[in-house]
């Protein structure tokens, strides 16, 4: 029998192995995918501010042209280190609609810290006849939305070569070397210097897709840091419970003879 | 019958109550001082587990309800709405979300025990069937709540699904209109969801609340796999298992804060995380990581309606797995080639969830088909043959004495044993 068993055991084990071998998601030969090093993705990483914060004026300059973060609110912004001053001078730069007035017209005015990010086209119609037909998708859960997270964002940002020669582009189309498919609706977003920083950081593509990438993974998971910091004082205290428990357990069977 | 109760309890309240009604006798008989066998090992744990991940599961899921909104314009927002505005909503919700696949993990394993210490065979075939009752529960529960986010994954993953009732000749199209509510998949269906996916757990209480009676009947079974003989093969259940129970739930509770706290969305799907789109079919529709394997055994066959067919009788046939299994030994511990066999069966299941992960093209279509055979030979073939001409291990005379043979060694003490696979 012992036979029996090691045999099959022979048979389990490499098929586990080649099984997972298998099951390894196909992504893994996609070797466009880059390998970012992002301040939040550690154990206990947290947000890089400064970072989020220059990544907003990326979002606010370029991105809000034509991408809605519908999802969020000016208030949101503490949560990348804004202070409520400054949200509330964000926030009235911005004409949102303000429902209706007296006389029952559509009232627009400034926007408040309460108010949700205004969206760059009324509607999904209206965003797509401004561009060409596609649809700039939203970006509130774009990091989430997408296999590869922060690293397929910020692949697309920086995944815009000129197109192999014998491939054949559609009109009105780009070529982008993350995208699948590779050819995308939205023109190249960024470049070396689209924007100016205040605070003196380099303004190269690869720092500029880097920070919006990172406001973009904080706009998707706002909770982040908080979620962490409290998970790391759970489990402590379960493990902290899992050893008393084991104790009392120990002592509770301590006379029983089996 | 009717009388009132001679209660024991000192404190007069307590007395008082109980003799109208007998709750606290009650409680003392069936988790106070309730025989159970003295030779657990911590795959015991996983009924426990599983009742706690219940309670875990609709105490989040009332305050979920309380801020979602069960509408195609409106749910998407409303479960971000939680995971953003609400106090503490992102705690609530990854609870929930993760505790369902928790709730399967546990199931599973508790399932497995089952299989491979033989708790399905007389007397415990109700009880087992009770069971399978409840898993068919869960995943009515479990399918019914993955749709109410309302991501690409929810609607589309609902639309594939429900279309495959389609599959049955005459009725089938009308219970399809039925479960939509209309003519696809849209608010009414979201409406009716909810309504059931806030029900069914209450059902599932009633069902388990018999499982757990059923089990208070007949007893549980143990590792050796053979019956209570004296008192000395039982402890009380408090306080031996209620604190080895506890140790269960303190590594459980780790286990779920792990994902709850550092990878909440590992196992769910990138596609959800995009509004319900009928206009826009995903590349690739996948059901939650716990249905995979059903999945593999429906597209592993050609034919729809063979292959809803297969996928439900996969479920099904456990439910005659008590006369199917020929043997009269329960633990596969004394069963030489049920043992490895039972692994085998496993590793089918495991490849199965695998194909279904995939795309059904080229060796994956192979691979869903033979471990789809496998796993119907080892219940419709295997099993009722074994049980003739398997020559088992000589049992044990009881659970508190010596064990004779046991794993090819010398006579090891019954508890010895188990101490041993406790350990492993």
């Amino acid at each position: 029998m012992p036979k029996l068993r090691s045999l099959l055991a022979g048979v389990f084990a490499p098929a586990l192995v080649v099984a997972s071998l298998l099951s390894v998601p196909a992504m893994a030969q996609e070797d466009a995918m880059p390998r970012e090093k992002w301040s939040f993705e550690k154990l206990f990483g947290t947000f890089d501010l400064a970072a989020a914060q220059r990544g907003f004026q990326i979002y606010s300059g370029v991105c809000s042209n034509c991408h809605s973060l519908k999802l969020l609110h000016y208030r949101d912004l503490s949560g990348i280190g804004l202070e409520p001053e400054q949200i509330k001078a964000v926030a009235a730069g911005f004409t949102v609609p303000l429902g209706t007035d007296d006389q029952g017209n559509p009232k627009e005015g400034p926007a408040t810290p309460a108010s949700a990010f205004r969206s760059p086209f009324a509607n999904d119609k209206a965003a797509r006849v401004a561009n060409n037909g596609a649809l700039p998708p939203d970006l509130s859960l774009i990091v989430n939305a997408r296999e590869g997270g922060a690293n397929y964002v910020y692949g697309i940002l920086t995944g815009y070569v000129p197109a192999p020669a014998a491939f054949k582009m559609q009109d009105g189309l780009y070529y982008n070397k993350m995208y699948p498919g590779h050819q995308i609706g939205m023109p190249q977003p960024l470049q070396d210097g689209t924007v100016e920083y205040t605070d003196g950081t380099g303004t190269s593509l690869d720092q500029e897709a880097h920070d919006v990438v990172t406001f973009l993974s904080w706009a998707a998971n706002p909770e982040t840091v908080e979620r962490k910091q409290i998970g790391v004082r759970v489990v402590l205290f379960l493990v902290f419970m899992t050893g008393l428990t084991y104790a009392v357990k120990r002592k509770v069977w301590s006379n029983v003879h089996h | 019958m009717a009388g009132l109760t001679k209660s024991e309890f000192a404190n007069p309240v307590i007395n008082w109550i109980d003799t109208r009604l007998p709750i606290f006798t009650m409680m003392q008989k069936e988790y106070g001082v309730f025989p159970t066998p003295k030779n657990f090992n911590y795959f015991w744990n996983f009924g426990a587990l599983a009742m706690v991940n219940l309670v875990i599961m609709i105490v989040t899921g009332i305050f979920l309800a309380m801020n979602y909104q069960p509408n195609t314009e409106l749910a998407f927002d409303s479960v971000q709405h939680i995971m953003r505005d609400v106090n503490y909503g992102w705690l609530i919700r990854y609870v929930h979300q993760n505790g369902a696949s928790m709730f399967f993990i546990v199931t599973y394993i508790h399932i497995f025990r089952g299989l491979y210490y033989g708790s399905y065979k007389a007397p415990r075939e109700l009880l087992w069937m009770l069971g399978v009752v409840i898993l068919l529960l869960m995943m009515a529960t479990a399918f019914m709540g993955y749709v109410l986010p309302w991501g690409q994954m929810s609607y589309w993953g609902a639309t594939v699904i429900t279309n495959l009732f389609s599959a049955f000749p005459v009725v089938g199209p009308k219970i399809v209109t039925l479960l939509w509510g209309g003519f696809s998949v849209d608010n009414p269906t979201l409406n009716r969801f909810f309504a059931l996916h806030y029900l069914m757990p209450f059902v599932l209480v009633g069902v388990i609340f018999l499982h757990v009676a059923a089990l208070h009947i007949t007893g549980s079974n143990n590792p050796l796999g053979i019956d209570v003989k004296t008192p000395q093969d039982t402890l009380p259940f408090h306080p031996y298992y209620t604190i080895k129970d506890s140790v269960g739930i303190c590594v459980f509770l780790i286990v779920l804060s792990a994902l709850v706290f550092f990878a909440p969305n590992y196992l769910g799907d990138p596609n959800n995380f995009i509004p319900a789109n009928p206009l826009v079919t995903p590349a690739d529709i996948v059901p939650e990581w716990y249905f995979l394997p059903y999945y593999a055994i429906l597209r592993s066959v050609p034919n729809k309606l063979l292959g809803v067919c297969m996928m439900f009788g996969s479920l099904m046939v456990l439910f005659v797995l008590p006369w199917l299994d020929t043997s009269r030994v329960r633990s596969a511990r004394f069963r030489p080639v049920y043992r490895p066999l039972i692994f085998v069966w496993v590793l089918a299941v495991i490849l199965l969830g695998i194909c279904g992960a995939h795309k059904p093209e080229g060796v994956w279509v192979i691979l869903s088909r033979v471990c789809t055979v496998y796993y119907y030979l080892h219940f419709l073939v295997i099993l009722p043959i074994l049980g003739k001409l398997e020559r088992p291990l000589p049992l044990p005379e009881s659970i508190s004495h010596p064990v004779l043979g046991g794993r090819g060694g010398g006579p090891l003490p019954g508890g010895a044993l188990a101490k041993l696979m406790e350990k492993a």
